[in-house]
């Protein structure tokens, strides 16, 4: 049910889209109308949800130390492992952000006779993870062609390296192929690995299933149905120039795939695919393993609480902890001076 | 807010990038100069119209005919004539059939393709006819 409903959601959609593609009446709305606001809803909602979270504090220190922290001088330290300056952070983070450097990091752990326990790498989610973010990466980036007018220098070139293979007439993009092929295994992963499988919900497959969609239909529309471009172009043309146009003739299956893109976007500021923005709120890549030098303190802390020391407790109990025959660092004052006291007061 | 100066320069980045395009156009871009018809035009040849198939066809999939004319003529030696809609007799041929009505490489492929940022690569091979360099007006 976890991976049949999200399909399920994602057929009715592609109906939908096919029924308002259909007739050049709701066409506008479909094609026009729907993806503008869905295009608001990913920033304004995308902007919101990165505030709410730089309002969110970080309590503790706790990046993941991965190596070596920084120590004496004749023990050689894992800088980007276990950064301890700011520098070094920023090296982390570019890894992390542009070449999945964690997920690079993924070991296996296998038993064999003996018994043995060995360590090997296993770089299957890295290799999909990767291609699948650079492919789709591309993708949006050539589909930028339809957007600007003069086409936007060096999508020219993209679009020569990217149809190198030159198969086909139009000639087939290797970045589609990739994208579907990586997106197909990222789905079956969470299928076949057991302990994957177990953790994964509806809010995992419903993104894979819908970027499926989307590539496919994207295909479709360039190899099978070959929809008018010309046509499109003046649609998405009109969307970004606000001159909103819906030219007659434009096949379903570009509706279809408006509406799988809006859903997408719209999806978006909401779900797991805020990683994009959230990679880089990830207390544990992005804070510099320091402790031992600079004391780290917590946001949350009420500052009319004072630290209350051990030595002030015991000043605060110590007739009581003595009455208790708890030991105690200083001893009572002597007794002498109690009745003075006691006079005082009097 | 936490660490604000560093989120508001990473949601700036943003936001520059999403509305980057929209920006493009309204500085840098030529949208206006397909106002007046809303495409790119491609220029119709002068005593001819009809081409050997339909202009809806012709519009979306004139590459898969090309490369099915290509393979029959080079590699199985088909050279026989083509009908158009019309009834007149082409050469199945690029330069001497389609360009023997569509005069222009500039005033008709290079318009859609210009537009469309499609690089046939058909001029891998033929000679492009000479042809006063694309104005303005052939983007």
């Amino acid at each position: 049910m976890k991976v049949l409903r999200p399909i399920i959601a994602v057929l009715l959609l592609i109906v939908v889209g096919g029924l308002l593609g259909m007739s050049h009446g709701t066409q506008m709305l479909a094609g026009v109308i729907l993806p503008s606001i869905a295009f608001l809803v990913f920033i304004v909602g995308f902007i919101r949800k990165v505030l709410d979270w730089s309002k969110s504090p970080v309590p503790f220190k706790i990046p993941t130390t991965c190596g070596q922290a920084k120590s004496l001088d004749f023990i050689k330290a894992d800088r980007f492992d276990c950064p301890d300056s700011k520098s070094d952070v920023i090296v982390r983070m570019f890894l992390e952000v542009f070449l999945f450097r964690s997920l690079f990091r993924n070991t296996k752990a296998e038993m064999h006779d003996g018994p043995k326990i060995t360590y090997g790498p296993n770089l299957w989610l890295w290799l999909f993870g990767i291609l699948f973010h650079y492919s789709f990466l591309t993708i949006v980036i050539r589909h930028m062609r339809l957007f600007t007018e003069p086409v936007l220098p060096g999508l020219g070139f993209l679009e020569y390296i990217d149809g190198f293979v030159q198969i086909g007439a139009p000639v087939l993009y290797q970045s589609d192929l990739i994208f579907l092929g990586c997106v197909t295994a990222l789905f079956i992963r969470r299928l076949i690995a057991p302990q994957v499988k177990y953790i994964s919900l509806g809010s995992d497959y419903f993104p894979l299933a819908l970027i499926f969609a989307i590539g496919t239909t994207g295909m479709m529309m360039r190899h099978l149905f070959r929809v008018d471009v010309t046509a499109i172009k003046q649609l998405t043309l009109g969307i970004v120039t606000l001159d909103w146009t819906v030219p007659a003739n434009i096949h379903p299956i570009f509706f279809i795939h408006v509406v799988l893109v809006s859903t997408l976007m719209m999806y978006f500021p909401f779900s797991k695919l805020m990683h994009m923005g959230g990679i880089f709120f990830s207390p544990t890549r992005n804070m510099t393993n320091d402790t031992r030098a600079v004391r780290h303190i917590n946001p949350w802390n009420d500052p009319n609480i004072k630290p209350h020391s051990y030595a002030g407790y015991e000043d605060e109990f110590r007739e009581f902890m003595v009455d208790a025959d708890i030991p105690v660092d200083k001893p009572l004052p002597p007794k002498a001076e109690e009745p003075a006291e006691e006079a005082k007061e009097d | 807010m936490y660490d604000k100066g560093k989120v508001l320069i990473g949601l700036a980045i943003f936001v520059i990038a999403a509305l980057s395009i929209v920006g493009y156009n309204a500085t840098m871009g030529d949208v206006d100069s397909f106002r007046t018809d809303g495409k790119p035009g491609p220029e119709k040849p002068v005593g001819h119209d009809k081409c050997v198939k339909e202009t809806a066809y012709m519009q979306t999939s004139h590459m898969v005919l090309l490369n099915e004319w290509r393979d029959e003529v080079i590699r199985e030696g088909k050279r026989e004539l083509v009908e158009t809609v019309g009834g007149e007799m082409v050469e199945k041929s690029l330069q001497n059939g389609c360009m023997g009505c569509h005069i222009s490489k500039v005033k008709f492929c290079d318009r859609c393709h210009d537009y469309t940022n499609v690089k046939p690569y058909c001029w891998d091979c033929h000679l492009a006819p000479v042809e006063a360099p694309a104005s303005k007006e052939a983007h």
